[in-house]
């Protein structure tokens, strides 16, 4: 891609718990690039890893009983390898991260201005009325109305995008480099869902920010992300640019999720074709692709190897961890896609 | 609010009347024994028993008794003269107040500080050694019945009778205004007694309440803004895990106004709460009665004082 | 595809009491559900679509008595049941039956699977005897795509998915006539959903259920069902099939709704995309007039924020309730 150096590398992250069950592999050996100004979507179910990737990143993983290992290269320091004081010094300050459930995830006791100021004084030196000034002047930003009002109100007096809106505000209030939303959208109307996604969109552009989005939301990704990462089982088993996970997508898992899903811009009368099996439990997953139990082309071989990712031919932007030949990729997913699709 | 607290106010009062009927019930319409024959001492003739009946209005209906009752101690404040001996009700209970307070005050303060330390590291370092102890003993403080603690405290401090005498022991209680140095020297193993449970039960509390915050979206959200650790655990985690324990805290000290009975009677310290033990043990029904309206009106109270902070705590909680 | 109406709502109403409790003179009410009419019709899957305090999840309910309406009426079958109580409801309970959202908090965690889909016979009097019952509810395991020799398991033993083929389970135990199922897919992960839609689709087909069908996912919503109605602020703003509601909406919020659903194809990105403004007007204070007005990009004041417009037919079809409809 460009030759600047990317904002974000992470190279070979994992994040093992060890557990009184046995070792359960939330994350198990990602990596991926970001450059300054773009957007990664990561697209994954539940326990693929992929918000306990993000919460390593942030150094927000519960330290007791984790293994982290790996690199994760951020404005030219390993993050991993930090001490928690100077962590803490990137964490709301040049990497931000916004949650779920904003209702859940704001101080029900304290006042939203509060909240605010409070994350510019963590890093900046700054006074109170500064501090207040600078949250009443993102919260405007953020377009909540009567924003002066609301910074002495609480959160459970705003409705669900309003929250958001304050999150997002919160998030920004130290212009980060990078942006980390996990499922900001999901706990959302779909109307409001909208507006969220305008306004980060718009204020990446404005202040230049990486964003990663996290999300199990196909549509989302293929109209906010630049890049897409797939995960399963705790690893990413596709990477390519937007427009190519779409068309020429590499993975059994990938191709499975475009089939299973009901499209507005598909005709009404379509099967869905569902992914047979559940997701794998991360505790003792079997030897092999992790994918192989439920993958209709697998073979005996596959449940024994490790796939690694690797470059599809002739597009080195693209990557895939899958143990089938490329050229049979090729044809199982032109079969795939006869039944037109985009 | 001003409504919710005029309405509660209201129920106070019935709820109270409530109470001095049922107490009333009790004492007056089952009596263990004839208010009158006790009253009258040992030997007393059968015209003695019947005057003292009359004078007392004993022969008057229930209803009528009761309302006498009421009227004096709503219109008067009068709580009626102990049968034992003859001193106003009120006045007893009045003289008493100051060291019951002072019970109340000294065991709180002590209580407080030894429990929420060890409640937050006990919290924040689970299953370290210290909160393994600690959560041990708290368990063996709550168990252990507080007269039974209270002697066993005498027998081990006291300096009188004690093995290593280094408190001051039982009916060592002077006032405050009397000799400041010695309210205090008498205090402290009594205030450490009662402090004990409470203590134990406050730290285990907080522990739980906070163990459950700090698990809270909130919590992480505060580390996600790259708080200090310190800031993440006072002003945001046990900020949030202190409105139960207010709650209860309320209570607890209604309560303990009302006389911690069996604390008192071990340390003969001359509070509202010894004077219900000698009521009880000699049956002197008005004074029962006072006691009793007594300390059911701290305690109502107090519930009513818990509620309106908690609305004060907890913004989501609104009155009307 | 058509059929008589199994369902008839009329002028469907249920008011809360605001703020909890008892509610006092000018504490407000919510108004769930301010009116709603609409006929299911046998065999047929209709859907509600709509936001956070649309009322359709209130709608359903009242569908199926599980709470009283403030005034309307309901009838099913051709019998009005918006009074029944008692042993009549009861045995209405055998031909309505509803699948809920939360495939974890609502099979109950101390009962086994066996235990739970024998309720429903044991309530209604079938299946009596213990091995009739096995055999009845291991049938219907196997229905719903579950492994009968897991009878004796509990709830925490399933997936997901599973949990919900469960659910799915208990409401088909009695061979209802209607089922209706409330976001039954949206706590799931988004390659089980597909299992969980072919299922009831299937299931449809071999017992010929009605189904009504509650979700806020468009996209699944247009892929189930036949017929549509489109709620907002406890109103039905449109009702059409669902061909007609996608390809040409008539009422400017649906048509909002259908814009904002993210499509998982990025040539997609550059697609003019209607945000609605504003935030959605609180329930216990609905908006004069018709309640989209505030933020209705085509509202014409005087008109729009006076008069209410009603659901009314739309000439190619469908019913929509606008002063303006687009596309007219």
């Amino acid at each position: 891609m460009t030759a600047a150096a990317p904002l974000l590398r992470v190279e070979d992250l994992r994040v093992h718990f060890d557990t009184d069950d046995g070792t359960v592999r939330a994350v198990d050996g990602i990596s991926y690039e970001l450059q300054r100004g773009r957007v990664l979507g990561i697209v994954g179910e539940s326990g693929s890893g992929k918000s306990v990737s993000s919460l390593a990143i942030m150094g927000l993983v519960d330290g007791e009983r984790a293994r982290i290992s790996g690199r994760v290269e951020f404005g030219g320091r390993d993050l991993l390898a930090l001490d928690p004081e100077a962590m803490r010094a990137v964490r709301g300050n040049e990497i931000a991260m916004i949650f779920q459930d904003p209702l859940s995830s704001l101080h029900p006791f304290h006042r939203v201005g509060d909240q605010l100021a409070e994350a510019v004084r963590a890093h900046r030196d700054v006074s109170r009325a500064q501090a207040r000034a600078r949250a009443l002047e993102l919260l405007e930003l953020v377009g909540i109305p009567d924003a002066r009002r609301r910074m002495d109100g609480y959160a459970h007096e705003l409705s669900g995008g309003m929250r958001q809106r304050v999150m997002i505000a919160m998030a920004l209030v130290n212009e980060p480099a990078l942006l980390i939303a996990d499922e900001p959208t999901t706990a959302l109307d779909v109307t409001v869902q909208a507006q969220i996604l305008d306004l980060v969109g718009r204020l990446k552009d404005e202040l230049g920010m990486a964003v990663v989005i996290i999300t199990h939301d196909l549509g989302i990704v293929a109209e906010t992300a630049d890049e897409i990462a797939v995960m399963y089982a705790g690893r990413i088993v596709e990477r390519a640019p937007v427009a190519r996970i779409f068309s020429a997508p590499e993975h059994p898992y990938t191709w499975g999720l475009l089939a299973s899903i009901p499209r507005l811009d598909a005709p009404r009368g379509e099967e869905l074709v569902p992914i047979p099996g559940t997701p794998p439990s991360l505790l003792g997953l079997p030897r092999g692709c992790a994918f192989a139990p439920r993958c209709p082309y697998a073979q005996p071989r596959h449940h024994e190897v490790d796939p690694r990712a690797e470059p599809v031919p002739g597009d080195p932007a693209h990557v895939v961890a899958c143990l089938l030949e490329p050229a049979q990729r090729r044809r199982l997913w032109a079969a795939l896609r006869t039944p037109e699709r985009a | 609010m001003a409504r919710y607290i005029l309405r509660r106010i209201g129920w106070t009062v019935v709820l109270l009347a409530l109470v001095s009927a049922v107490t009333f019930v009790i004492f007056y319409a089952l009596p263990s024994a004839d208010p009158a024959v006790l009253r009258a001492g040992r030997q007393a003739s059968p015209e003695l028993v019947a005057q003292i009946r009359a004078r007392l209005g004993l022969d008057d209906p229930l209803v009528v008794q009761y309302w006498t009752y009421m009227k004096d101690v709503v219109l008067h404040f009068d709580f009626g003269f102990s049968y034992q001996s003859g001193e106003s009700v009120r006045a007893a209970i009045v003289s008493r107040l100051p060291a019951t307070i002072s019970m109340t005050v000294g065991a709180l303060v002590i209580w407080l500080a030894t429990a929420l330390p060890i409640g937050v590291i006990s919290a924040i370092r689970r299953r370290s050694l210290l909160d393994r102890v600690t959560m041990t003993g708290a368990l063996l403080a709550i168990s252990a019945p507080v007269y039974w603690l209270a002697l066993v405290a005498l027998y081990l401090f006291a300096s009188d009778i004690g093995v290593i005498p280094i408190f001051d022991g039982a009916n060592t209680y002077v006032g405050i205004t009397q000799d400041p140095v010695q309210w205090f020297a008498s205090l402290l193993l009594p205030w450490l007694v009662l402090a004990a449970g409470f203590s134990a039960f406050y730290a285990r509390l907080l522990r739980a309440n906070l163990v459950e915050v700090m698990g809270e979206d909130y919590i992480r959200t505060a580390r996600a803004k790259g708080l200090p650790e310190r800031r993440v655990v006072w002003r945001h985690g046990v900020r949030a895990a202190i409105t139960p324990i207010v709650t209860v805290l309320g209570l607890d000290i209604g309560v303990l106004l009302g006389g911690s009975i069996l604390t008192e009677s071990v340390f003969n310290i001359p509070g509202v709460g010894r004077y219900a033990y000698d009521a009880i043990r000699t049956a002197d029904l008005p004074a029962i009665q006072g006691t009793v309206l007594f300390a059911a009106f701290f305690i109502v109270v107090a519930n009513l004082v818990v509620d309106i902070a908690y609305a004060f705590l907890d913004p989501r909680v609104r009155y009307g | 595809m058509t059929g008589d109406a199994l369902v008839e709502v009329r002028d469907l109403v249920k008011h809360f009491p605001a703020g909890g409790g008892a509610a006092r003179r000018g504490a407000g009410v919510v108004h769930a559900v301010d009116g709603v009419s609409f006929d299911v019709r046998a065999g047929e899957t209709l859907g509600i679509v709509g936001e956070s305090g649309c009322g359709k999840t209130t709608t359903a309910r009242l569908m199926l008595r599980l709470v009283d309406p403030t005034a309307g009426s309901i009838a099913f079958a051709g019998e009005d049941i918006t009074h029944l109580s008692g042993g009549r409801l009861k045995a209405l309970r055998r031909d309505m039956q509803m699948v809920f959202q939360d495939p974890y908090s609502s099979l109950n965690p101390r009962q086994s699977i066996g235990a739970i889909l024998a309720e429903p016979f044991a309530i209604h009097g079938l299946a009596r005897g213990e091995g009739e019952r096995r055999r009845a509810v291991q049938e219907l395991m196997e229905q719903v795509g579950l492994n009968p020799e897991h009878y004796n398991r509990y709830p925490h033993e399933f997936s997901g998915g599973q949990r919900q083929r469960i659910g799915v389970a208990r409401a088909i135990a009695l061979r209802p006539r209607l089922v209706v199922a409330d976001e039954p897919v949206s706590a799931l992960d988004v390659s089980i959903q597909a299992q969980i839609l072919n299922l009831l689709r299937a299931l449809q087909r071999d017992l010929g259920l009605t189904i009504v069908f509650i979700a806020h996912d468009l996209a699944v919503v247009r892929h189930m069902c036949d017929r549509i109605a489109v709620m907002y602020l406890g109103k039905i703003v449109e009702l059409a099939t669902a061909d007609e509601l996608y390809a040409r909406p008539r009422h400017p919020y649906t048509a909002a709704l259908l814009s904002a659903v993210p499509v998982p194809d990025p040539a997609a990105k550059g697609r003019v995309r209607q945000i609605l403004g504003g935030d959605l007007p609180s329930p216990t204070d609905p908006p004069p007039g018709c309640r989209f007005h505030t933020r209705c990009p085509r509202a014409v004041p005087g008109h729009c924020d006076v008069v209410e417009p009603a659901l009314e037919a739309q000439a190619a079809g469908g019913a929509a309730a606008c002063h303006y409809p687009l596309g007219a």
